[in-house]
């Protein structure tokens, strides 16, 4: 089909300005961005996330298998550990961390993040005073302890926890 | 300036307009010919008429109104090498952390910004328990009691002055304010001598991202001196600067509050000798290892600035959580508990007795108390001994690459 001359023009014309090409050139990065690395990561998303915080710690990853769930390993430069613990179904269930600082809580607590932040909130005003934190709230349990150089802490989703495998064994 | 300052000052001309005649009888006298001998000035001399190495502190309710189990002591900060000086009380003394950090709300006293090589002011991200504070790096002389350390960088903690960086929100709730923090600030004390050390000096993925240089266009992360990062201002004194003495007496019971001394240095003063007490080496993470019920805890470590004692979980120990505080313990009776601190290697080790009290009692009972000794806490990566183990008992945290009477640090001992 012929398009009319005026009409190709002023299509192209809109798309190639300076600052439309820019545009574009950014939706094109944003999406390959979005294929990579998957927009949610770690806490009860699917195995496949873990790439993903794999990618943002530029860490190394290791899995190993036991009998009811996965192991993914990942070793930031940074000299922090994060353990993600995969069921058969291929969902985390827990995250553990250990180093001489936290990692990105964000990224390996995903959707838990806001509840972690606002519980931690809650905690601190209700109890003032410096300590490690434990929240245990339906759907959601986390604790983390430490002091400066030494972090390390664990989250996981209670009602995710595959049969016979105990919290305890997150860490 | 104080009259123990006054005292030193005094007492240092005074050493030097001694006739050297004189000291010769002193020498007979001590015994201890070796000491005295040679060209040099003895050092007992000086030994004898010290600065005043006692910074006083107080377990009370700090400047937020609602501590418990908080040691507060009062900081002056001066623009360096000036008489421009404010001093601020309700700094928590931290042996868990590295630097003193103050509110901006607190800080009255203009300091200097410090600046990245480009010119750009140098602001902080520094990851707690579970959050963070930030805040730019100003540059400050800092005096404790009768000690003073020129040019330290602290961190002017707010939440407002440069905007978080993403990467800087996402350790978790910001305590940059006085409710997020509970004090007007933090003085670490603790084994490290910089908050960050050798990991932030280079930029690149091994650094952990703490040290940021801010234009308008925004803040990104740098990388940061040794010598330009937040200290322990301890380890910047020209003495006593090995480490810290924590004494505070036993607690009979819940109370009000509870008086006691930061001692600066170790083996330096009369005030501070190690004595009798056992030097526990921590590994490079600045932990050792608590042993309960036959189980070795190797993340454990010892911190005035936690609020309690803060162990394990319900089920390794049998302690119910509180039913509206789950963070607490809350056994129908008090249960008194034996572990076993040693260092890294399993030497020394010593047992440690310690009772855990009904904490929802603890505050109920005892509404304006802040010295609960036997409120605890779970803490499954292990034990954190916190603030009521340094009821009645002096402890000594060592900095790292110090030398002390008790070797080189980073220890502590008790």
């Amino acid at each position: 089909m012929k398009v009319p001359p005026g009409i190709e023009r002023s299509f192209f014309s809109s798309i190639c300005t300076p600052r439309r090409t820019r545009f574009w050139a950014a939706v094109l990065f944003a999406t390959l961005i979005i294929l990579i690395v998957p927009a949610f990561a770690g806490l009860g998303e699917d195995v496949s996330s873990i790439q993903g915080d794999q990618v943002h710690m530029q860490g190394s990853l290791r899995i190993t298998q036991a009998q009811a769930y996965s192991l993914h390993e990942i070793q930031a430069p940074t000299g922090t550990i994060v353990r993600e613990y995969v069921s058969a179904s291929g969902k985390v269930f827990g995250v553990a961390w250990q180093g001489p600082w936290p990692p990105d809580m964000r990224q390996i607590l995903a959707n838990y993040f806001g509840q972690f932040e606002q519980a931690a909130q809650v905690q601190v005003s209700s109890h003032a005073g410096r300590r490690p934190l434990f929240i245990s709230e339906p759907g959601f349990v986390i604790e983390t302890s430490g002091h400066m150089r030494s972090f390390a802490g664990r989250a996981y989703i209670p009602e995710m926890v595959p049969q016979g495998v105990s919290a305890e064994s997150i860490r | 300036m104080n009259v123990d300052r006054i005292t030193a000052i005094y007492a240092t001309k005074m050493n030097k307009m001694v006739p050297r005649i004189l000291l010769i009888p002193a020498c007979g006298v001590l015994l201890l010919a070796a000491a005295c001998g040679g060209s040099s000035s003895s050092p007992n001399i000086t030994k004898t008429n010290p600065v005043s190495n006692v910074l006083a502190i107080t377990v009370n309710a700090g400047p937020a109104g609602n501590y418990a189990n908080g040691a507060f002591a009062s900081v002056t900060v001066c623009a360096p090498s000036t008489t421009t000086c404010q001093t601020i009380d309700g700094i928590l003394v931290d042996t868990g952390s590295s630097g003193l950090r103050i509110l901006s709300s607190a800080l009255t006293a203009a300091l200097p910004a410090q600046k990245a090589a480009d010119g750009n002011p140098v602001v902080e991200c520094l990851p707690f328990i579970s959050g963070y504070t930030w805040g730019p790096v100003q540059t400050a002389d800092v005096e404790l009691g009768g000690e003073k350390a020129s040019s330290v960088p602290i961190q002017v903690v707010s939440q407002t002055d440069y905007p978080v960086p993403t990467n800087c929100a996402d350790f978790g709730t910001s305590e940059s304010t006085l409710s997020g923090l509970g004090a007007n600030g933090i003085l670490g004390v603790g084994n490290f001598a910089q908050d960050c050390g050798d990991a932030c000096v280079a930029t690149g993925s091994s650094n952990p991202g703490l040290y940021y240089e801010c234009p308008a266009s925004g803040c990104v992360v740098t990388g940061e001196s040794l010598a330009q990062q937040v200290v322990n201002p301890v380890a910047l004194f020209s003495t006593d600067n090995n480490g810290v003495l924590i004494e505070l007496p036993a607690a009979s019971g819940p109370e009000t509050s509870l008086s006691g001394s930061l001692i600066f240095g170790i083996g330096t003063q009369s005030n501070n000798a190690l004595g009798a007490a056992k030097v526990y080496p921590v590994d490079e993470y600045g932990n050792f290892v608590t042993t309960f019920n036959s189980q070795t805890y190797n993340q454990s470590f010892i911190d005035s600035g936690s609020n309690g004692l803060f162990f394990l979980g319900t089920g390794t120990t049998g302690l119910p959580a509180c039913a509206d505080a789950d963070y607490f313990y809350c056994p129908s009776t008090t249960q008194t508990f034996s572990a076993t601190n040693s260092g890294p290697t399993g030497t020394p080790s010593a047992a440690v007795s310690f009772s855990v009290a009904n904490a929802d009692n603890l505050f109920n009972d005892n509404p304006n108390a802040t010295v609960l000794g036997q409120l605890a806490g779970p803490n499954s990566l292990g034990f954190d001994w916190g603030l009521p183990f340094f009821y009645g008992r002096n402890i000594f945290t060592a900095i790292e690459g110090s030398s002390t009477p008790g070797g080189t640090g980073p220890y502590w001992a008790y």
